[in-house]
């Protein structure tokens, strides 16, 4: 049974992680209906932005509390300003060309940064500073939740409160949730299209980045790829909740977050990347309108 | 009495919750131009996408009987190309064309579903493959002239004039060599003359035999040409008849007509 | 020329390019060591480097804008290649030209240079063969390297069990990407061009996944190795040999490549391609069938990407899972793009490009990938339709008089 619950925990947590990166999918996707392939890659500059941050403070002697902050905030403040920066340059320009233009200038995006990182700093695996400790109350349950994990849950789940208080409440919310309905209405009602595109890029990424900020310290370690396989997980699972629905994102993240902990823990760990393409394959195949999507009849 | 071409029966169409068609019954007999007439989102297109098999209508039975048999054709549940394999072609109310193509080439992939050379074909260019292209171009060729386009034949079809964009669209469709052509809205956006050259070009069409089913809101062009018209709105069939049945029909008065008849 | 608002704004951007790029190319932490370095200088070219390009895009924006004549004059160098094609003494020399140099180049650059060359040409014929699944019919793949990968695992693996040799296997690999093809693409073809991308992109990695991980069926991370390489009536050839035996095999595979996909794209099925790229509605109303019109461009793609696989397992004798990583299907996107999709010259010449400039600028092979998702970017917003764009010959008809 601990053996249950400790999979259990584990997949919450993955799914915590792929919920804040799918949901950059989602929003982008249900506003300019792109699917943003260089995602991933933000979530990789937010991990190695607060790597590189968190051990210069470390190395300076700065205490671990103050640490954990300033590298979350660098983490946050870079990667929503390189989202920002990828949109205004390898998206904008495009928003009236064919559909796969986009996808193809995303493409090159994702590779541009992987390389870019990879050049600039290097291709080995980096050691990422712990700045979660233990605490000691978890002792009695460490075995099965780590004090990460549950760290990971709590700030997931407060991020998700955030956000959808800012999409309910705040005028920039709403103007997203106008311009996701009906662009077009939405500029005739006054409303600055690229102002909301730039925050919801911005958006998107902040939460990537806390993402990558969690999971790297989680782990322990990052290198340049790790935006490549999380991003198409995180994809998966916008997908498998139905793209374009911010619900949809989080249920979708924690579906397959449980099934990739368990299926891994229960049958076999090698395999592991395979369930989840092969996931991804057969809901886009079987049900490309996803669990909580609309199917949609394109009007002739 | 002539032989029926089509017949629909109670075909209805739901999307979520509106109802674009409630069981329609409409039929069209050979040698026959039959207008669909109604107000804008009367389900006028709805109805052609159904029968086309572009949508899945949810309800409702389409049956096609070649003019030389008497066996009928269930079009229901066929894709689009099937139905237009079975001879029903239809034009587009928001002009449809491959911009980036000639209009030569355009009227050519009409003329896709009446040939058959493949990978082989293509590739080893047999003596079969060469003459079944010849007949392609020669045919599309013909039938451009028929339409007066002959002079584009060269052009990309995004550089013709509206009105003969509209006319290029009828004739891809007629190389596809329809039972029914069908044509949604062709008057749509030309000018008077146009409109005069498009009442005789299709009254031309209709001499070889050819069964016409026509949307258009041009009320003059509708009673010069229909030999029967039915009246649409909402989903629902409000009347049918002669034209001058229609002319007189009150419910069509009240509901769409009006002013318009006269005008 | 440029105002000085535009300088400034310039200035703004080197600016915000510096704070951007700053934690990523300035510090460097060895976490190890605990020491940090701090790269001042490569701030210093981030600003200059971002105000230049920035100079550059507002110039060639101007350009673009005050001298409505130049697009026509790019036309003209392009119309000139295709003029020269179309008339046929002046293609037969051009030709005569290029199968010249072909048939010497071994005999005037090295063995190495050879190799590097034969390379090139297997990335041409797998460019040409991605060509007519994006190209002709608007169907992004970025999975393509699966097949390039079950074709080179199938000579690899009937060659190691069973000994077979490489002309047996060339049609059988490339028929069993073709049969990978049809499977993959009989469910996933009525997608959406985007989704289409995904799943594609997905079934690369699982091919690659199962490669690695099955261990028993492909030996693993560790590859497959003492591949035999293509033979000719039983004969034996020294390694120098080989090579210039495979570099003419791999001329005589373009040449027939280009052949095969110029006709194909020149019929019945090529117009019907080029009308679902198009509009897949209208095409269908004409009576297309879209499912299989695709399914055979997906399958023909596939099947060349096998026979290439098989080259390239003969070629190298060695071959590992990481051959055929994702960034592999994007190189080659990226030729296709580049040279034009659709435009079979401009995959030709993209190929070329692509692989043999890093090889020849040695020290740009470093930044190979980089500049591959660069080119990826700037194609698609400076220049979409490719270096050469696409002049399809279209189908005339002239009246004849009676
Ligand atoms: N794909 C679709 N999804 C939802 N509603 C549709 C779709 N196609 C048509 N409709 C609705 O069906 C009704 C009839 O439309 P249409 O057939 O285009 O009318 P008409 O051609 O008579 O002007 C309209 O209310 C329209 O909004
Ligand atoms: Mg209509």
């Amino acid at each position: 049974m601990d053996y249950f619950i400790e999979l259990f925990f584990s997949g919450l947590t993955r799914g915590s992680i792929y919920a804040l990166i799918a949901l950059g999918y989602t929003m982008v996707y249900g506003i300019i209906g792109l699917i943003n392939f260089a995602h991933g890659e933000i979530y990789m500059i937010g991990a190695f932005t607060a790597f590189i941050v968190a051990t210069v403070l470390s190395i300076y002697g700065f205490p671990l509390f103050s640490i954990v902050i300033i590298a979350g905030l660098a983490a946050v403040v870079w990667s929503s300003s390189y989202g920002y920066t990828i949109e205004k340059i390898a998206y904008k320009p495009l928003r009236h060309a064919p559909r796969l233009s986009p996808l193809i200038s995303a493409i090159g995006m994702s590779i541009f940064l992987q390389n870019y990182v990879l050049l600039a700093q290097t291709s080995d695996f980096l050691p990422f500073p712990t700045l979660i400790p233990d605490w000691e109350f978890m002792e009695p349950i460490a075995h099965i939740v780590g004090t990460t994990d549950l760290a990971i849950l709590v700030t997931t789940v407060m991020v998700m409160v955030l956000l959808t208080v800012v999409i309910k409440f705040t005028k920039i919310g709403k103007a997203m949730r106008a311009t996701a309905q009906d662009r077009m209405m939405a500029t005739l009602v006054g409303i600055n299209v690229n102002n909301v595109i730039s925050a919801t890029f911005i958006v998107g990424s902040a939460l990537a980045a806390i993402g990558g900020l969690l999971i790297a310290s989680h782990i322990g370690q990052i290198n340049f790829y790790i935006g490549f396989i999380a991003g198409i997980k995180a994809f998966t699972a916008a997908v498998l909740g139905g793209i374009g629905s911010i619900p949809g994102a989080v249920l979708g993240s924690f579906v397959l977050g449980l099934t990739e902990s368990f299926a891994t823990g229960y049958v076999s760990s090698d395999y592991e990347d395979v369930f989840a393409f092969s996931l991804l394959v057969l809901i886009l195949i079987f049900k490309p309108s996803g669990l909580l999507g609309k199917a949609t009849n394109q009007k002739v | 009495m002539k032989q029926s071409i089509l017949q629909v029966t109670g075909l209805t169409m739901d999307f979520g919750g509106i109802r674009a068609l409630n069981s329609l019954d409409l039929d069209v007999k050979s040698g026959e131009i039959v207008a669909l007439i109604g107000p804008n989102g009367a389900g006028k297109t709805t109805f052609f996408n159904c029968i086309t098999g572009i949508y899945t209508p949810t309800a409702g039975d389409i049956f096609l009987t070649p003019p030389d048999s008497s066996k009928k054709i269930s079009l229901k549940g066929l894709k689009p190309n099937q139905v237009t394999e079975k001879g029903l072609a239809r034009t587009f109310q928001n002009i449809r064309l491959f911009a980036k193509m000639t209009v030569l080439e355009n009227v050519m992939i009409g003329r896709h579903c009446r040939t058959k050379a493949f990978v082989f074909g293509a590739i080893f260019r047999t003596a079969a493959t060469r003459k079944e292209e010849k007949s392609i171009i020669e045919t599309s060729y013909a039938i451009l002239e028929k339409l007066g386009l002959a002079e584009f034949a060269n052009e990309f079809a995004d550089n013709l004039p509206y009105g003969a964009q509209r006319r290029l669209e009828i004739a891809r469709a007629l190389a596809t060599e329809p039972l029914l052509l069908l044509l949604d809205e062709p008057a749509a956006g030309m000018n008077p003359q146009e409109t005069i050259a498009l009442d005789k070009l299709i009254k031309k069409i209709s001499l070889d035999g050819q069964a016409i089913l026509l949307i258009e809101h041009d009320m003059q062009l509708v009673m010069s040409l229909s030999d029967r018209i039915f009246v649409m709105d909402y989903g629902k069939k409000i009347a049918q008849g002669t034209p001058a049945e229609i002319r007189e029909n009150p419910v069509v008065i009240k509901a769409y007509l009006g002013e318009e008849v006269d005008a | 020329m440029v105002s000085l608002k535009e300088l400034k704004k310039g200035l703004l951007t080197s600016l915000w390019f510096v704070f951007l790029t700053f934690p990523i190319i300035v510090i460097k932490v060895d976490p190890i060591q605990r020491t940090v370095i701090w790269r001042w200088q490569n701030a210093l070219y981030m600003a200059l480097g971002t105000f230049g390009i920035y100079l550059l895009v507002k110039y060639y924006q101007h350009r673009k804008e005050n001298q409505p004549s130049r697009p026509k004059n790019t036309e003209q160098t392009e119309s000139f290649l295709h003029g020269i094609l179309q008339k046929p003494l002046q293609r037969k020399i051009l030709v005569g030209v290029v199968a010249t140099i072909a048939v010497l180049f071994p005999h005037f650059f090295s063995t190495y240079q050879t190799n590097v060359m034969t390379t090139a040409l297997m990335y041409v014929v797998l460019g040409l063969g991605l060509n007519i699944v994006v190209g002709l019919a608007g169907l992004l793949d970025l999975g393509f390297v699966a097949f390039y990968a079950v074709g080179a695992y199938t000579y690899a693996l009937l060659n190691l069990h069973f000994g077979l040799g490489f002309w047996t296997v060339l049609p059988i690999g490339g028929l069993i990407a073709a049969m990978f093809g049809v499977l993959l693409g009989f469910p996933v073809l009525r997608l959406r061009g985007d989704y289409l991308a995904i799943v594609t992109l997905g079934f690369g990695e699982i091919i690659r996944l199962i490669l690695e991980n099955w261990g028993k069926f492909s030996k693993g991370p560790s590859g497959i190795s003492n591949i035999s390489r293509p033979g000719f009536l039983g004969m034996e050839f020294s390694l120098e040999q080989s090579i210039l035996y495979t570099y003419y095999l791999m001329i005589l595979f373009v040449i027939i490549t280009i052949f095969v996909v110029n006709r194909l794209q020149d019929s019945r099925l090529g117009r019907a391609w080029i009308a679902l790229r198009e509009d897949e509605i209208a095409c269908q109303a004409m009576g297309i069938d879209k499912r299989k019109t695709k399914l055979v461009a997906f399958s023909l793609g596939a099947f060349w990407a096998g026979i290439v696989g098989v080259m390239f397992a003969a070629k190298t004798t060695f071959i590992n899972p990481a051959s055929f990583t994702f960034l592999e299907s994007a190189i080659i996107l990226s030729i296709v793009v580049l040279g034009g999709m659709g435009s079979i010259i401009g995959v030709v010449f993209g190929a070329l490009i692509l692989i043999l400039m890093p090889e020849y600028l040695r020290a740009l092979s470093e930044y190979r990938m980089l500049a591959f998702g660069g080119i990826l970017v700037c194609m698609m917003i400076f220049r979409p339709q490719g270096l050469i764009s696409n002049i399809r010959r279209t189908y005339r008809f002239e009246k004849k008089p009676q």
